[in-house]
C-alpha cells in the first residue's frame, strides 16, 4: 500500500518510458529515484536547522520527571509532614550507601529487603508458572477441560490475593511461606488464562500442516504448540510478575520479617516518612525493571 | 493400475450447519492417472476446496471413498503433499527448517541424518530457493514463500500433490513464473498432481484435464476438458494458439455462460 504514491513519483520524470512497463520493472527504476531524494543536498541542512530527533525523546521524561520533583517540592513546602525532595534526596544518599547490612533479623540493608522480596516473588512466580503453563496448556487444548475450569477460575481471578494470606498462615504456619503462596495464588490465574488463549489462537493452518504431515503429538508441541503459544505465554508471565510485585508489598506489610513491605511498615512505624518514599520508588524501580526485562524477553520470541 | 492411480468414488459432503445440513457436494466421481495433472475449477463456494480438504484428509466424507495407489485414504497422511493457499508456512522456522520437519516425519526412521539433509538441500534447490534456505518466513516474499510450501510438499515424494489455489494470493507477475516454475518441476518429478483454481488461464496452461464443477451448494461436476496441448507448454507462444484459444473460451463459457446465472 504504501509503496503506491512512491511509484507515482518515481514514474513522473519520464511518463514516456514508464508507459507501458510491469510493475517489477517500476520496482527496479524505483529505488534510484529513492536513493536520489535520500540524497538530496539539502538533508544536512535539515539537520543544522532542526534538533535532532531524539533531543525531544529525551528531554520529555527529563521534563515530566523534573514537574513531578517541583510540585512534590510545593505540596512539601506547603506544610503537612510530607519530606521535600532535597532531604529526601539525602536520605537516600545514605541508606544506599551501605544497603547490605545486617543489624538482626529486624534490622537490615534496603539491599537485602529488596532482594529478600524479589526471593520470595521468584519463588511463588516460578511455583506458578511449573503449575499454571502447563494447566494453561490442557485447558485450552481441552474443551471440556476448559468448561470443568471455567466457573472456578471466573470465581476465584477477581479475589484480592490478601485474601488468600489467612488461609495460608493457617496451612503453613510461618509468615514466609505464606507469602510465598501468595504470590503464587496471584501469580498462577494471568498464566493459565493467557496460555489457554494461546492455544485457543493457535492459527487452524499451522494445525493443517501438522495433520497433513500426520506429524506425532511430541513433535506437534514442540515445533508448533509451544513456539506458537509462547508470546501468549510470556504475556502471562509479565502480567504475573506485574501483579506479583504489587501483592508482595503488601502481603509483606502483613507477615512481617524482612522484605521491602516489611521496611515500609517499619517505617512508618519509626515515623521516617523519608524512607517510606525512598521505598515507594524503589518499588517502581524494580518493578519498572522486571517489566522492561519481560518485554525484552517477549520481543525476542516475536515473529512477525 | 495407472488407468485408475487415484480414484474419487462417489464422494458426497454434508456439512451440519446451524440452519440444517448443507450438502456442499452432491456427488463427485473422478478418476486420475499416474502422472496426470488435473485442475479443478469453479465459481468460489462450489466445493473444490472442499474436495481437495477431504482428498487431504482433512475432512471425511459424508459419502463415498477415496482410494489413492490401491490403500483407501481414511485420514490424512504424508503420501499426500497438501500445499495451501496462503503457505501456512512456521514463523519461528527457517525455510530449510520447515522442509525438514516434513522429512523427518517420512524417511528419519529409515535414513541417516545427513541423507535428510540433503533431501531439505534438494527440495529446496528444486524450487531455487538454495540460497534462501536460512531465512524466516517473514524475511522473504509471497512468491518465494509459495515455493517452501511446494518444496515441503514435494520433499516428502507423495504420491500426489494436492494444491489448492496455490497462486491466488500472489501477484500476476509472480503467479505466471511460479506457474513455469511448476510446470518445470512436475515434468522433472512426473508428479501426479490435483489443481484446485479460479483462474481459467492457469488451468489450461497446467492441466492435462480440467474438472469443472457446478456452483455449489449440491455441486456435481458439470464437465471434463482433456487439455491436450504439446508439452513442453509456452505461455507466449501459446497465448495465439488456436487450440489454446478454443479450449480457453470453453471454459468460459461454462463458468460465466452457463455457471453465472446461479452464481449471480
Amino acid at each position: 500500500m504504501s509503496a503506491r504514491p512512491v511509484i507515482v513519483h518515481a514514474l513522473k520524470p519520464q511518463p514516456v518510458e514508464g508507459a507501458g512497463t510491469g510493475p517489477a520493472e517500476e520496482s527496479t527504476r524505483l529505488h534510484p529515484a529513492m536513493n536520489q531524494a535520500s540524497a538530496a543536498p539539502e538533508k544536512p541542512l535539515y539537520v543544522r536547522t532542526r534538533a535532532p530527533e531524539w533531543l525531544p525523546r529525551l528531554l520529555a521524561p527529563v521534563i515530566g520527571l523534573g514537574l513531578f520533583v517541583v510540585l512534590w517540592a510545593i505540596i512539601a513546602k506547603s506544610g503537612g509532614r510530607l519530606p521535600d525532595p532535597v532531604s529526601t534526596w539525602h536520605s537516600a544518599v545514605e541508606v544506599f550507601s551501605n544497603p547490605f547490612y545486617k543489624k538482626g533479623p529486624n534490622d537490615q540493608g534496603i539491599g537485602w529487603n529488596v532482594l529478600t522480596s524479589l526471593g520470595r516473588v521468584g519463588i511463588g512466580f516460578g511455583l506458578a508458572a511449573l503449575v499454571g503453563i502447563p494447566l494453561g496448556f490442557m485447558i485450552g487444548r481441552f474443551r471440556f477441560l476448559s468448561d470443568m475450569a471455567a466457573p472456578v477460575i471466573s470465581i476465584l481471578k477477581p479475589v484480592s490475593p490478601l485474601a488468600w494470606l489467612p488461609i495460608g498462615l493457617m496451612v503453613f504456619k510461618a509468615a514466609n511461606p505464606a507469602a510465598i503462596y501468595v504470590i503464587f495464588v496471584c501469580s498462577l490465574w494471568p498464566m493459565i488464562v493467557n496460555t489457554a488463549v494461546g492455544v485457543r489462537h493457535i492459527p487452524q493452518d499451522y494445525l493443517n500442516v501438522a495433520r497433513v504431515l500426520n506429524l506425532s503429538e511430541w513433535t506437534v508441541f514442540r515445533k508448533i504448540l509451544f513456539p506458537a503459544v509462547l508470546p501468549y505465554m510470556i504475556t502471562g508471565v509479565r502480567l504475573s510478575i506485574g501483579v506479583a510485585w504489587l501483592v508482595i508489598v503488601a502481603a509483606e506489610m502483613l507477615t512481617g520479617g524482612v522484605g521491602i513491605g516489611f521496611w515500609v511498615w517499619d517505617e512508618w512505624n519509626n515515623l521516617n516518612v523519608q524512607h517510606i518514599i525512598i521505598a515507594i520508588f524503589t518499588v517502581g524501580i524494580v518493578g519498572l525493571a522486571l517489566e522492561q526485562a519481560m518485554i525484552l524477553i517477549a520481543r525476542r520470541f516475536s515473529y512477525e | 493400475m495407472s488407468e485408475r492411480y487415484l480414484q474419487i468414488d462417489k464422494v458426497r459432503m454434508v456439512f451440519d450447519t446451524r440452519k440444517g445440513p448443507f450438502c456442499a457436494l452432491e456427488e463427485i466421481s473422478l478418476d486420475i492417472h499416474a502422472g496426470e495433472f488435473v485442475s479443478l475449477i469453479g465459481h468460489s463456494g462450489c466445493g473444490k476446496s472442499t474436495l481437495l480438504n477431504i482428498l487431504a484428509g482433512l475432512l471425511r466424507p459424508t459419502g463415498g471413498h477415496i482410494v489413492l495407489a490401491e490403500r483407501e485414504v481414511t485420514g490424512p497422511g504424508p503420501d499426500r503433499g497438501v500445499v495451501f493457499q496462503n503457505h501456512s508456512l512456521l514463523p519461528w522456522l527457517t525455510c530449510f527448517e520447515n522442509v525438514q520437519l516434513a522429512v523427518e516425519r517420512v524417511f528419519r526412521t529409515t535414513e541417516k541424518e545427513n541423507a535428510v539433509k540433503e533431501r531439505v538441500h534438494r527440495a529446496l534447490e528444486l524450487v531455487q530457493l538454495g540460497n534462501a534456505q536460512h531465512k524466516y518466513p517473514h524475511e522473504i516474499s509471497g512468491g518465494m514463500k509459495q515455493r517452501v510450501g511446494i518444496a515441503r510438499a514435494l520433499s516428502i515424494e507423495p504420491k500426489v500433490l494436492l494444491l489448492d489455489e496455490p497462486f491466488g494470493a500472489l501477484d500476476a507477475l509472480t503467479r505466471a513464473h511460479l506457474q513455469d516454475e511448476l510446470m518445470r518441476i512436475v515434468a522433472a518429478t512426473g508428479s501426479t498432481v490435483l489443481m484446485v483454481t479460479h483462474d481459467v488461464d492457469e488451468a489450461v496452461l497446467l492441466s492435462d484435464r480440467v474438472v469443472m464443477m457446478t456452483n455449489g451448494p449440491s455441486a456435481i461436476i458439470g464437465g471434463v476438458l482433456a487439455i491436450d496441448l504439446p508439452r513442453p507448454r509456452e505461455r507466449i507462444a501459446l497465448a495465439g494458439n488456436r487450440q489454446y484459444v478454443g479450449l480457453r473460451a470453453e471454459l468460459l463459457e461454462f463458468l460465466y455462460r452457463k455457471q453465472m446465472r446461479e452464481a449471480a
